[in-house]
C-alpha cells in the first residue's frame, strides 16, 4: 500500500511538471510560474491529487540548499571576501530598512508591535530559490544587479538565524527564557561553523581526492549529495540555516580540482527538488484564508510589495545600478520568501501570532511569489524597454556644424578602436553615438562624443557629411547599420564608406549597397586565437602567421563567391562545401610536398652531396 | 587591364610615404601606355604575395623592370620576398622552369650615397657595380637578359629638375623599347643548367605554395 502511494505521489509531481512547465515556457511565462501552476492544479485547491503540502515543502526545502551549495562552488573565499561589503551593507539596508518600513506602517494601523515586527522581518525577506533561479535563466548571475542580488540575498540567509532566535523571545510568557542557553547555543553554533570550514579546508579535499581515485562515478555523485545533506544536518542540529551551510561548503569547495564535477554531479538534483519546491509553494497557498478576506490579502500583498519596491528603488539608485538592470532586481527582492514561511512558522509555535494572522501572512507571502514572475514577463514587456531607450537624456543633440574628414558613427567596442587610430595618427574624426549613457561614459573619459542618431539626415549634415571623406560604420545593429548606408548612398555619394558587418548576413546587405570596405567583425580576433592554437600544436609562429592570413583571404573570397547564390541555400550550401574541401585538398597537398622535400633533404645529406639550406 | 601591357614594372618602397624619388618614377613609368605597375607595398601591405597573380603578371611581359631604392647594398625586403616566392623552382628556373626565358631584366634604383661614394677610396668601399652580382646572377638563372642599370646616386639630394630629366629618361626609355642603343651590342643570355637535385628543401609549406602555384599558373 504504502509502496504504492509513493508511486502515486511520483506520478503526480512528476505529470504535473512535465505538463506544466513546457505549456508556461511555451506562453513565456518562465519556468518557475509552470511549477506553481502545478502545484496550485495538484494541491488541495485544485484537483485535490496531494493534500499535505507541508511534508513536501520541508522535503522540497533541500533543492534550496543544494542551490545554494551550487552558489558557494561559484565564489572563491576570495571574492566572497570582496562582497563583505555589499552582503552587509546593502544586503541590511534591505533587509532591515524594509522591515522597519513595514512595521512602522503597520504599528500605525493599528497592529501589536511584536506582530509587526515578525511580519515585518517575515515580509522583508525575499525568496532565493525564485530569485537565483531568475538570475541563473537569465544569465544575470554576473552582473552587477546580480550580484547585489545575491549579496542582499546571502545575508538573508545570515540574518534567518538570529531571527529565528529572536522570534520566541518576544511571545512575552516565555520572556524569562534562560539566557545560559542562549549562550550554549551560540557557542554551538559557533563550534559548528568552525568545525565546517576546518573540516573543509583541511579534510575535504583528502577525500574527495580518495573517493575519486575508486573511479566508480556514482560513488562520486553519492559523496557529493552525502557531503550537502552532511553539512545540512550539522546545520540544523544547532539551529542554524542549512542553506547557509550549504552555502559555506560550497565556497570551501570553490577552488578545489572536483569544483566542476560537483557542479555537474549536483546540478540535476537541485534542478528538479528546486522544481517540486515550488510545486509545494503552489499548493501551500491557502486559498480558503484568501477567498475570506480577499481585500486585506489585496492589500498586503500590494502593500508590502510596494514598501519593499520603494526601499529597494532607492538602493538601486544610491549603488547605482544600470537603469536597465533596475526593475529585475526591485522584483525579484521585493516578493516575499521561504524563509518568511519559516518566521511565522516559528512564530505560530512560539505563540507570537495566531494560526489565522500566520497563514493570512503564508498566503500573501506565497502569492507575492507567484506573482513575481508574472512581473517580470510585464517588465520584460514594457518596463525595461522604456528603460533602455528612453532613458531621461540630458545630453543635447549634435547641434554645430562639424567638418572633420571622418566621421565615426557608433562608438561601441568598434568605433573605439577605430577613433583612437585616428587620433593617435592626428586625424580628426566626427562621433556620433545613440546612446546616452555611453557618451556621458565617453565624454568623462575626455572623448568628444556628440549624443545622436547617425541615421538621421539633418544630424549628418550637421556632423559635416557633406564636405567629410570617409564614414565609418560601426554601429552594432544590422537594421540601424544598413539604414544609415542608405541614406549616406542617397545623399552624400562622396563620402567612402568603411564598414563593420556584426555577421554573414549583414556582410551581404552591406555589399548589396554597394559597399566594397567591409569588415566582419569577429574574423580578425578569431583568426589570431587559430594563430595561437596552430602555435601551441607546435607550428612555426610565421608558418601559422601565414596560414591565418592564406585563410583569411580564402574565407573572403569565399564569402564573395556565395554572395552571387545567396538566395539559392542549396547552391550556397554547395559553394561554401566545395570551397572548405578546395582549401583542405591545397594544403593536404602541400604538407605531402613538404614532406617529401624534408625527406629528399635527409637523402642527400646522407648521401653527401652538397644541399643545404638555401635556394636556388 | 586588357590593354596590351608588355612592360611589368614591380615597384618597392617601404616607406613610400616619404619617398620623392621612387614615387615620381613610379608615376612616370605608369604613365607609359604600355607598362603595367605593380606597387608591391600597396598590393602586399601584409606581405602575403599572391604568387599565381604576380607570375600571370611576368608570363604577359617582355620586360621586366624592378624598381627600388637601394637599402643596405640590396633590394627592399617585400621585393626579395618576392623573389623568392614568384620565381620559384620548377617555374622560373630548374628543369621544368622556363617561364622567364627570353625576358629581359632592368633595375631602375635610387641610393642615397652620391657618386663618388661608390669607390674604394670613400665610404661605400666599392664601385656600385661591385654590388651587382646577385641581380644579374637571378636574371641569368632564369634565362632573363640583365640590362645595364639605370642609376640615380645621391637621392637625398637631386634637385626637381635633375628628378624631371631622370622621370622623363625613364618614361622614354620604356616607350621605346628595345629600341635601346646599349641593348644592340648584348650578347644573348648565358644557359644556366639547373640540374633537379638543386631543387630547394627548404622552400617550406608556409610560403604561397610556390611550385603549386605554379602548376596552376602554367596551365593558365
Amino acid at each position: 500500500m504504502e509502496h504504492g502511494s509513493w508511486l502515486t505521489g511520483t506520478l503526480v509531481y512528476l505529470g504535473a511538471a512535465v505538463l506544466a512547465v513546457p505549456l508556461a515556457k511555451k506562453l513565456g511565462l518562465g519556468s518557475i510560474i509552470g511549477y506553481l501552476g502545478a502545484g496550485i492544479a495538484i494541491g488541495p485547491w485544485g484537483l485535490r491529487l496531494v493534500t499535505d503540502p507541508q511534508d513536501m515543502l520541508h522535503f522540497a526545502e533541500f533543492g534550496v540548499v543544494l542551490m545554494l551549495f551550487l552558489v558557494g562552488l561559484e565564489l572563491e573565499p576570495r571574492r566572497l571576501w570582496s562582497l563583505r561589503k555589499p552582503i552587509f551593507g546593502w544586503g541590511s539596508a534591505q533587509l532591515f530598512g524594509s522591515a522597519a518600513v513595514l512595521m512602522a506602517i503597520a504599528v500605525a494601523f493599528g497592529v501589536p508591535w511584536q506582530l509587526a515586527l515578525v511580519g515585518g522581518l517575515g515580509l522583508a525577506m525575499s525568496s532565493t530559490a525564485i530569485g537565483l533561479g531568475v538570475l541563473g535563466e537569465r544569465n544575470l548571475m554576473a552582473t552587477t544587479s546580480g550580484q547585489s542580488l545575491l549579496s542582499v540575498a546571502l545575508l538573508q540567509d545570515i540574518a534567518a538565524i538570529p531571527i529565528l532566535a529572536l522570534v520566541p523571545l518576544l511571545a512575552a510568557s516565555e520572556g524569562a527564557h534562560a539566557d545560559g542557553s542562549a549562550w550554549l547555543a551560540a557557542g554551538k553554533a559557533i563550534g559548528v561553523i568552525a568545525t565546517i570550514v576546518l573540516g573543509g579546508r583541511l579534510l575535504l579535499r583528502p577525500a574527495l581526492r580518495w573517493i575519486a581515485r575508486s573511479d566508480t562515478p556514482e560513488i562520486f555523485t553519492a559523496a557529493a549529495l552525502l557531503l550537502v545533506v552532511a553539512t545540512a544536518a550539522l546545520m540544523q542540529a544547532v539551529g542554524l540555516s542549512m542553506a547557509l551551510g550549504a552555502f559555506l561548503a560550497g565556497v570551501l569547495l570553490a577552488e578545489s580540482e572536483y569544483r566542476r564535477e560537483l557542479e555537474t554531479d549536483i546540478e540535476p538534483f537541485k534542478g528538479l527538488l528546486l522544481g517540486l519546491f515550488f510545486i509545494a509553494v503552489g499548493m501551500s497557498i491557502d486559498f480558503a484564508v484568501v477567498l475570506k478576506q480577499p481585500l486585506l490579502i489585496t492589500a498586503i500583498v500590494l502593500g508590502f510589495f510596494a514598501l519593499k519596491a520603494v526601499v529597494l528603488w532607492g538602493m538601486g539608485r544610491a549603488m547605482p545600478l544600470p537603469k536597465p538592470e533596475r526593475p529585475v532586481f526591485i522584483i525579484l527582492l521585493a516578493q516575499g520568501g521561504e524563509f518568511g514561511f519559516v518566521v511565522f512558522q516559528t512564530a505560530t509555535q512560539a505563540k507570537v501570532i495566531d494560526a489565522a494572522t500566520s497563514s493570512l501572512l503564508v498566503a500573501a507571502v506565497a502569492i507575492s511569489m507567484l506573482l513575481t514572475p508574472l512581473l517580470l514577463v510585464a517588465a520584460d514587456k514594457w518596463w525595461i524597454p522604456l528603460l533602455a531607450r528612453h532613458k531621461p537624456v540630458n545630453i543635447d543633440e549634435i547641434s554645430e556644424q562639424q567638418n572633420a574628414p571622418v566621421i565615426i558613427a557608433g562608438f561601441g567596442r568598434y568605433g573605439q578602436i577605430v577613433g583612437r587610430l585616428m587620433f593617435a595618427n592626428g586625424i580628426n574624426a566626427t562621433v556620433l553615438e545613440h546612446d546616452a549613457e555611453q557618451v556621458e561614459g565617453l565624454r568623462k573619459f575626455g572623448w568628444l562624443t556628440f549624443y545622436g542618431d547617425a541615421t538621421r539626415l539633418d544630424l549628418l549634415r550637421t556632423a559635416g557629411a557633406a564636405k567629410a571623406r570617409v564614414i565609418v560604420v560601426a554601429i552594432d545593429d544590422v537594421e540601424q547599420s544598413l539604414k544609415l548606408v542608405d541614406v549616406v548612398n542617397e545623399n552624400f555619394p562622396q563620402l567612402t564608406i568603411i564598414a563593420r558587418a556584426r555577421n554573414v548576413t549583414h556582410y551581404y546587405g552591406l555589399r548589396e549597397r554597394g559597399v566594397k570596405l567591409i569588415e566582419r567583425e569577429t574574423l580578425d580576433s578569431a583568426l589570431m586565437s587559430a594563430r595561437s592554437v596552430l602555435e601551441a600544436m607546435g607550428w612555426e609562429r610565421h608558418q601559422a602567421r601565414n596560414l591565418a592570413l592564406r585563410f583569411r583571404r580564402h574565407s573572403i573570397e569565399l564569402l564573395e563567391e556565395m554572395a552571387l547564390h545567396r538566395t539559392d541555400e542549396a547552391k550556397l550550401i554547395a559553394v561554401a562545401k566545395q570551397g572548405r574541401q578546395q582549401l583542405e585538398q591545397l594544403w593536404a597537398k602541400e604538407r605531402e610536398e613538404a614532406q617529401e622535400r624534408k625527406q629528399r633533404a635527409v637523402w642527400s645529406a646522407e648521401s653527401g652531396t652538397e644541399s643545404s639550406e638555401g635556394a636556388p | 587591364m586588357t590593354q596590351a601591357t608588355d612592360i611589368l614594372v614591380i615597384t618597392a618602397h617601404p616607406h613610400m610615404e616619404l619617398s620623392r624619388i621612387n614615387r615620381r618614377l613610379m608615376r612616370a613609368a605608369a604613365d607609359v601606355p604600355r607598362v603595367q605597375v605593380r606597387d608591391l607595398y600597396a598590393l602586399y601591405p601584409d606581405y602575403l604575395i599572391d604568387v599565381p597573380a604576380e607570375q600571370a603578371a611576368l608570363s604577359a611581359a617582355q620586360l621586366v623592370v624592378w624598381q627600388h631604392p637601394i637599402h643596405w647594398y640590396h633590394m627592399p625586403p617585400l621585393m626579395k620576398l618576392w623573389v623568392d616566392e614568384v620565381l620559384a623552382f620548377g617555374w622560373a628556373y630548374g628543369p621544368e622552369g622556363g617561364a622567364l626565358k627570353g625576358k629581359d631584366l632592368w633595375l631602375v634604383a635610387s641610393t642615397g650615397g652620391p657618386d663618388d661614394s661608390y669607390q674604394p677610396a670613400s665610404y661605400n668601399r666599392y664601385h656600385f657595380e661591385a654590388f651587382m652580382p646577385p641581380y644579374e646572377q637571378t636574371a641569368t638563372l632564369c634565362g632573363m637578359r640583365f640590362l645595364p642599370p639605370m642609376v640615380l646616386h645621391g637621392a637625398h639630394k637631386v634637385n626637381h629638375h635633375d628628378l624631371g630629366a631622370h622621370a622623363k629618361t625613364l618614361a622614354d626609355r620604356l616607350a621605346n623599347y628595345p629600341a635601346w642603343p646599349e641593348i644592340e651590342g648584348l650578347e644573348e643570355c648565358i644557359a644556366c643548367e639547373v640540374p633537379l637535385s638543386a631543387r630547394p628543401q627548404d622552400e617550406a609549406a608556409n610560403t604561397a605554395g610556390g611550385a603549386l602555384a605554379a602548376h596552376s599558373a602554367e596551365a593558365a
